[in-house]
């Protein structure tokens, strides 16, 4: 197993009159088709320590590395091409872009690569999309969607550019049971069938049961972090 | 980019009423702009058409600019004069013959000598001051715009027989006089004799048609006494506006005072200059304006935007992407603004090129018709690259201000 995300005594406080530190100290190693579960109440920090692993925010201390290079060294250009090229975000709220078709929020990122023709764009996104069952609203606008549907685009939307980590905050947390469950089992196959490695910040304990990994935050410290045994699906 | 354009035009898209209103506002100042420069610019060309037409373009008198050396000079090193004034010359222009051969020899045009002097008409009871000028018809008739506006009769009849006379029809309504009627010419040397009038003119400047009077050159040195003298050198050039440097030269040869059109006229010429400015403070306020309404839209649209920008951020867009897609959008408000505004200020000089005005020759000196309007795409061109220019710097503003934004404080505010 080789290591995807290398991190070191990571530590970001938002400086203020009263410093508030966000992230504490925390030093984790995750390596490919890893599936992690980042738990813990409330403000303590899971939100804050995946933009920083999702190169969204810099650490005010520590090192990270992704896939071997060192991001420190990085300047904000150079960050923004590693995200769009290594990394795919899934947020709690959709976050597509309202004016633009289904196809085209998910063709975006890789039009910004600029690597695939107009045509190889719109058939990997089409197929994207299809794989995740939203064969039939490739033409519709976000808000014609229900929340389920609108998570689904925001993953393939994340996938587009085939990157090797895909990070996701509270992706279920705004859904329904039912498309709560889709979601899941999505991400699952993305570690299962795609052999990608999920990083997920999530509330929902019955999720977190069914991961690889779980990562238990409180204050913005990791004070646990255990490898689960799964039984293959 | 392609994707940053399709981002920006999806962005004005979305504000429909507040684009047109943004692009109105820009339309209008180029298309006020345009139309205001074309009259400007119109006005002022046919005013000095009008000027250039109507004067000499180089005036060559029997003055000096400066009084001749004094002997005393010479001698003494010590010697130093105050107030020492050009003494005037009774004789006009010395060895005229010489000095008009030697200006024709090289001056790019054509010219006439003259002899300029001051008298009084008297007819029936009533005197009044005029000026007299002595000349030689054939040579007049190609230097003078008066030439062209005889109402009746024409420099040539001078030439018939007797003493004959020349007016402006406003100094003979003024006398109650008439052609044919014989009018007493009175010389500052006290000479008077009878000018039969032989034709009138009118320029429609006011002055000359009711202070000048036209007699042959001969006539004009036997009333002042001053057989053979000329003191008025007046050239026509082919190019007008080789004038001052004409003059220059022809100043340097002869030792006389040579006065270019543009001298002449230097304080109309600089009222001309502050009209110019005034017109540009004005074009750029108005731009300025415009400008102020790009700002507030790409402003509004950064603001109500924060999310996509978040999101574009968060996918890997840069930062220079960012301003460059407020930038983008900022000027194509600007274009848009530009092209229509092209259209309203062509509309608008041909509905001012329309308009005709009945002006009575008396109160402005010439008679206007049309509004005098001069096109150019230079108008359109200058126009449009303030407009640019105002918008490009107010999209760039708040472009700067949003890209600099960090996706994870809107993210987090969000969530
Ligand atoms: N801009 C901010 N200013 C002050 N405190 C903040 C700010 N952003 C987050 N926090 C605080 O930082 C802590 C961690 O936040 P977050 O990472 O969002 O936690 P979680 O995602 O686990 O709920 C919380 O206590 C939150 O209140
Ligand atoms: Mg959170």
């Amino acid at each position: 197993m080789s290591a995807l995300i290398e991190a070191e005594h990571l530590t970001r406080i938002l400086p203020a009159i009263v410093p508030v530190t966000l992230v504490r100290d925390v030093s984790l190693t995750v390596g490919e088709k890893e599936f992690v579960a980042v738990t813990g109440p409330s403000g303590s920090g899971k939100s804050s320590l995946l933009y920083l692993l999702g190169l969204l925010d810099r650490p005010t201390s520590g090192t990270l590395k992704i896939a071997g290079q060192d991001t420190s060294q990085l300047d904000d250009d150079e960050l923004a091409r590693l995200r769009l090229e290594s990394l795919g975000f899934v947020f709690q709220f959709h976050f597509l872009l309202p004016e633009f078709s289904v196809l085209k929020n998910v063709e975006l990122p890789m039009r910004k690569a600029g690597y695939l023709s107009a045509s190889e764009m719109s058939d990997r996104a089409t197929s994207l999309l299809e794989d995740l069952g939203l064969a039939g609203h490739l033409d519709k606008r976000p808000d014609q969607l229900s929340g389920g549907q609108r998570q689904r685009v925001a993953v393939a939307r994340a996938l587009a550019n085939d990157p090797h980590v895909v990070l996701a905050d509270e992706p279920t947390g705004s859904l329904d049971s039912k498309s709560s469950e889709q979601v899941f089992t999505i991400l699952q196959d993305l570690v299962r069938k795609r052999g990608k490695t999920v990083i997920a910040v999530t509330h929902d304990m019955d999720i977190a049961a069914r991961v690889d990994r779980r990562i238990h935050l409180v204050d913005g410290k990791v004070v646990s972090d255990e490898r689960v045994a799964q039984a293959v699906v | 980019m392609r994707l940053i354009l399709e981002l920006a035009l999806t962005h004005i898209a979305g504000r429909g009423r507040q684009t047109i209103v943004a692009i109105l506002g820009v339309a209008l100042g180029v298309g006020f702009s345009i139309a205001m420069a074309a009259l400007m610019q119109g006005t002022e060309k046919d005013f000095i058409a009008q000027l250039v037409d109507t004067m000499p373009h180089v005036q060559i008198s029997d003055e000096r600019r400066t009084p001749r050396r004094q002997p005393a000079e010479d001698l003494f090193s010590a010697v130093q004069f105050e107030g020492l004034r050009p003494k005037e010359d009774r004789r006009g222009i010395l060895n005229p013959a010489a000095a008009f051969a030697s200006l024709r020899s090289w001056v790019p045009g054509r010219m006439a000598q003259s002899l300029r002097t001051q008298g009084v008409v008297r007819y029936a009871g009533r005197d009044v001051g005029v000026s007299i000028i002595g000349i030689e018809p054939e040579i007049e008739a190609t230097v003078s715009s008066v030439a062209g506006d005889f109402v009746e009769g024409s420099f040539d009849a001078l030439q018939a027989g007797g003493n004959n006379i020349v007016v402006g029809d406003t100094l003979a309504q003024r006398l109650g006089a008439s052609m044919g009627t014989t009018i007493q010419l009175v010389s500052p040397t006290g000479q008077s004799r009878g000018f039969k009038i032989v034709g009138q003119f009118h320029t429609g400047s006011n002055a000359r048609d009711e202070g000048e009077t036209y007699v042959l050159l001969k006539n004009a040195q036997i009333l002042s006494e001053r057989p053979n003298a000329i003191n008025e050198i007046r050239l026509r050039l082919d190019d007008p506006e080789a004038a001052p440097r004409v003059a220059r030269q022809a100043e340097a040869e002869l030792g006389y005072k040579a006065v270019p059109w543009q001298e002449a006229n230097e304080s109309l010429l600089e009222a001309l200059v502050v009209r110019n400015v005034v017109m540009y403070t004005v074009v750029g306020a108005i731009l300025l304006v415009a400008g102020f309404g790009i700002f507030n839209i790409i402003s509004t649209i950064t603001h109500e935007k924060a999310r996509d920008i978040a999101i574009l951020k968060s996918l890997g867009f840069t930062q220079r992407n960012m301003r460059r897609l407020f930038l983008i959008e900022g000027l194509t408000l600007g274009f848009a603004g530009s092209v229509a505004g092209w259209l309203i200020g062509f509309l608008l000089c041909f509905a001012l090129s329309q308009l005709e005005f009945k002006l009575s020759g008396a109160a402005v000196g010439r008679e206007i018709t049309r509004l005098p309007l001069f096109w150019t795409p230079w108008h359109y061109v200058i126009a449009s690259a303030f407009a640019l220019g105002s918008a490009g710097v107010a999209g760039y503003l708040p472009a700067r201000q949003a890209a600099r934004l960090n996706p994870v404080d809107i993210i987090r505010g969000a969530t």
